[in-house]
């Protein structure tokens, strides 16, 4: 059990290094200098640009050899500084980030867990009843097969354009007018700006747990000890619970799989609704050539689905047996 | 036993294996079109993805309206105008068949990329084994959890002109964990068997052997892993095109989508942009799950419906 | 009373048609009996000894009953079946090794499975317990989940719970050909172990190895591609067979008792016909050394010495007046 936690631990440090060295050398190898960028937003006065511009390659560190570069990098990742973001100047990237990330989660983890439970409810029951399969799977692979970006905007067209109905405001995180506090308008504004971002997360995630499941329980149903089982009689109940139970282990792997994807739907969703999440911070910091946020802004999701991961694998363990009796019996 | 076993697949209900042992011998082959041939799923699944090829090939044939021409805007879909014009007066129709191909061009290559470097890197990982597979596998899992879209996004970010090729070929490099995974595995279970272990005795170099022995025992599997990843590389494509990213110059589905959601077309009502070409979105890679279903029922016995 | 097979047939259904894998099979058994159901793989022995206990989705009933203690067995009928599984008629499956579900501890899965079929774990511990131990395992081995055990105790902790209510009839499929020669012996004697103290009335040994028949079975029944071939004392069948099949197979045996494996049967040249369109006459015909022109039609499987039946054209004349078993 804690040589596969560890294992998985070192993979995620590495994963988290790759990624943060990625990070770095991708705006070196790319020409167009962030510095210069980011001076020709702030329109500076004739004659103090090159001045400017050598103060700031000293600040950023860019005339320095690339290792020592590398190194300041890593030393101040350790320090929590991902630098300044040049959209919203001159605002540290952190807490440009801190802005916008409990609206990504609000909207990221009720939507996964959902999806995850509800579409293994709903496959598990498919499974071997061929009424409700016969409905059910087509419609989970046509939800599977859509592009979230189309997904965002049907939603959007039919029940906050006008498509069906005005039910839903069709952008933003909340109305423009109200000022954020905990009275009951401002709740409620948040909660109708959030329902069809979430229901687009929520609706392809779904097609895909509720095929998943309803493959691995008919799989399950399959296999010797589900056929031991009826041979002694076990009622449909018992059955389908164990068969339930152990389709669920692989479903979980599949969770922590599928968060790189989720969290790629949830930048599109978010530029779809305008939805001030990260997903739509990052689209902003690419359209505004805010160089420093990208990159700060995928450390912290890389991060994040990182830690994730690893609150799965511990949920795994505590689920399947097999992972804590291990090796160690036989 | 050995020479013994005839009807033992009617008795046990198939061997398990038969995936994987698809293509030897011709008796085989023929039992998998016939079931092929009777496997609606797969015929369905096939037949709208083909569909949707000859349309992409043939399309420009019935283009009246060229893209690049203006007419008035805000026409819904009528006869002289299949699908409608955009905001800007412009064909829809004429714009969906050139984002149509642009889309399944970059998904195709995409798809193809991924497969070959999941494959390559599979094959090697799961024949060499020890520490190059362990190496390999790490470097797999790596991939595997980084967010892709997130990180094509950082990619595309940086660069500042990306052509259909460009975006494809970056597809492929961040796409080919699932192929390596599926195909790794596959690799692990078929150097256990007797005919690999010989072609190993006979001091065939491995090259050879993965080329000669394994390749060719696993094509239904690596058929199954490519509808896949095409399915999966065009839902990447339109996410990218649809944030911006995709090719600076030209069209695709994405990008339609992209133009009318940037021109309003929500609160103008104007569904006939945005429709079409997510609608076909979900219909290809829709039809080729459909058909990786249907081809995985006839490769797999154990499987198929009575 | 013991267990009756009249008229039996069994087929499976494929998109190619209907495959006969028990063809008309008509036999019994007695109380306290051991048979020893033996052939070659495919021959139906396995497609026989499931039908009884659990038929497959893929699996048809064509014709025949069948009778446990004098009550109609309704085999094709999976629901009905349901009272009469564990309690009255039990199976040690092929599988022992994989019959346990992984993510379960072994006392647990016995109790939850009682518990559904409306009998007391409690209560039931104790004999539990002492069955256990009666099989050379711990007690504790309840608290274990199927990883931690070996293939050795899986075995024998399946046919623990397989016989735990006692049941009349007990069908052991292929239970030695997992192990190695000492366990094989080993599971042997838990066989005629469980027969003396009347965990089981009835036993019906489904094997290909001819060894483990000679060392536990009273009688041994013959199948060959779907049908009988040959029926007798156990010690009849290994050293005076009649059917040229028979012959055959234990002509193959190096020596009887002497573990032999997969290719034991290898001394016999040619293939057991295809069960998806048989062909008429003996079955056995192109196989078969003394094969003559009569073979073209079906021996009928008849008594031709008290206690002896066999389907071959060769001992035909001979039959005794009464047939059938």
């Amino acid at each position: 059990m804690r040589r596969y936690l560890v294992r998985k631990l070192i993979i995620y440090i590495l994963t988290f290094f790759v990624a943060a060295t990625i990070d770095w050398i991708l705006p070196r190898l790319v020409s167009g200098n962030p510095i210069s960028i980011l001076l020709s937003k702030m329109s500076l006065q004739p004659g103090t640009y090159n001045a400017t511009y050598k103060l700031y390659m000293n600040a950023f560190g860019f005339n320095r050899p690339w290792w020592k570069q590398y190194l300041t990098f890593w030393t101040a990742l350790f320090h929590g500084n991902l630098g300044i973001s040049i959209y919203q100047f001159p605002k540290p990237v952190t807490s440009v980030i801190a802005d916008y990330v409990l609206f990504t989660l609000a909207l990221l983890i009720p939507a996964i867990l959902l999806a995850y439970f509800a579409g293994n409810r709903v496959g598990a029951m498919a499974a071997r009843r061929k009424l409700l399969d016969n409905s059910v799977l087509p419609v989970s692979y046509l939800l599977t097969a859509t592009a979230y970006p189309w997904l965002a905007l049907l939603l959007a067209f039919l029940f906050a354009a006008g498509g069906i109905g005005h039910f839903f405001p069709i952008s933003g995180g909340f109305s423009y007018g109200l000022l954020p506090s905990w009275n009951w308008t401002f709740i409620w504004s948040l909660v109708t700006h959030w329902f069809l971002p979430f229901l687009t997360l929520f609706l392809v995630a779904f097609g895909g747990w509720a095929i998943g499941m309803r493959n691995l329980i008919i799989y399950e149903l399959e296999s010797d000890y589900t056929h031991y089982l009826e041979a002694l009689g076990a009622p449909t109940r018992l059955v389908r619970r164990y068969a339930y139970r152990n389709a669920v282990l692989p479903q979980l792997t599949g969770l922590a799989l599928s968060l790189g994807m989720v969290v790629g739907g949830a930048v599109v969703t978010e530029v779809t609704f305008a939805y001030p999440g990260l997903g739509y911070l990052v689209f902003q910091a690419v359209g505004n050539n805010d160089y420093f946020l990208l990159q700060g802004i995928f450390l912290f999701i890389i991060a994040g689905v990182l830690i994730a991961n690893f609150v799965i694998d511990i949920v795994y363990v505590i689920v399947d047996p097999r992972t804590r009796v291990g090796i160690s019996g036989a | 036993m050995t020479v013994l076993k005839t009807d033992e697949a009617a008795e046990k209900a198939g061997a398990p294996d038969a995936a994987v042992s698809a293509g030897s011998g011709k008796p085989r082959r023929f039992e998998f079109l016939y079931f092929a041939l009777r496997n609606k799923k797969l015929l369905l699944g096939l037949s709208v993805v083909v569909l949707f090829v000859l349309f992409a090939v043939f399309g420009p044939l019935f283009v009246q309206h060229p893209m690049l021409n203006y007419y008035i805007p805000f026409r819904p879909p009528s006869s002289s105008f299949w699908f409608g014009t955009n905001y800007f007066g412009q064909d829809v129709f004429s714009e969906f068949v050139s984002g149509l191909r642009e889309s399944l061009l970059v998904g195709l290559l995409g798809g193809c990329g991924a497969t070959v470097i999941g494959m390559t890197l599979g094959f090697v990982s799961g024949y060499k084994g020890g520490l190059i597979d362990e190496a390999l596998n790490v470097l797999c899992n790596i991939f595997l959890t980084m967010p892709v879209l997130v990180l094509l996004i950082l990619v595309a970010g940086f660069l500042h002109h990306t052509s259909g090729l460009i975006e494809g070929i970056l597809i492929a490099c961040t796409t080919w964990t699932w192929s390596m995974r599926a195909i790794r595995a596959q690799t692990f279970s078929l150097v256990s068997r007797d005919f690999v272990g010989l072609a190993r005795l006979s001091g065939e170099k491995s090259r050879q052997i993965i080329m000669r022995e394994i390749a060719p025992n696993m094509s239904s599997y690596l058929l199954l892993v490519f509808i896949l990843s095409f399915g999966g590389a065009i839902l990447t494509a339109a996410s990218l095109d649809y944030l911006g990213l995709g090719p600076t110059n030209g069209m695709s589905l994405g990008i339609m989508m992209q133009q009318a959601s940037d021109w309003n077309s929500l609160q103008l009502h104007l569904w006939w942009w945005f429709v079409p070409p997510g609608a076909a979105i979900t219909c290809i890679v829709g039809g080729l799950y459909l058909a990786n279903v249907g081809l995985d029922e006839v490769f797999n016995p154990k499987l198929r419906e009575l | 009373m013991g267990l009756t097979v009249d008229h039996l047939q069994v087929c499976y259904r494929t998109l190619r048609g209907d495959v006969k894998a028990v063809d008309d099979v008509t036999f019994s058994i007695e109380d306290r009996e051991i048979m020893g159901l033996a052939g070659e793989s495919g021959c139906g022995k396995s497609t026989l000894g499931n039908s009884l206990v659990r038929m497959d989705v893929r699996m048809r009933q064509l014709g025949g009953h069948v009778e446990l203690d004098g009550k109609e067995l309704p085999i094709s009928d999976s629901r009905a079946m349901r009272d009469f599984r564990f309690k009255e008629i039990s199976i040690v499956p092929q599988y022992a090794m994989s019959a346990l579900n992984p993510t379960r501890r072994v006392g647990r899965m016995v109790a939850e499975l009682l518990k559904a079929r409306g009998f007391d774990y409690k209560s039931a511990l104790p004999e539990l317990e002492r069955r256990v131990k009666l099989v050379g395992l711990d007690a504790d081995i309840l608290k274990r989940y199927p990883i931690e055990l070996s293939g050795g105790m899986k075995q024998r902790v399946v046919m623990v719970i397989s016989t735990l209510l006692n049941p009349s009839l007990l069908i052991a499929d292929e239970i030695t050909s997992a192990l190695d020669v000492s366990t094989q012996r080993a599971v042997g004697e838990m066989l005629l172990e469980f027969r003396d103290r009347n965990f089981v009335k009835t036993t019906m040994v489904i094997t290909h190895d001819l060894s483990i028949l000679a060392q536990v079975a009273d009688t041994i029944l013959v199948m060959y591609a779907g049908k009988l071939a040959e029926k007798a004392k156990a010690d009849v069948v290994i050293n005076n067979p009649l059917h040229p099949y028979t012959q055959l197979l234990i002509s193959s045996l190096p020596d009887v008792g002497i573990r032999h494996d997969e290719h034991t049967l290898v001394g016999i040249p040619g293939r057991p016909p295809p069960l998806l369109n048989p062909p008429v006459g003996c079955r056995f015909r192109d196989r078969c050394p003394f094969a003559f022109d009569r073979c073209t039609d079906e021996p009928p499987f008849v008594e031709v010495k008290p206690g002896h039946s066999v389907a071959c054209w060769l001992h035909a004349d001979g039959a005794l007046p009464s047939g059938g078993v």
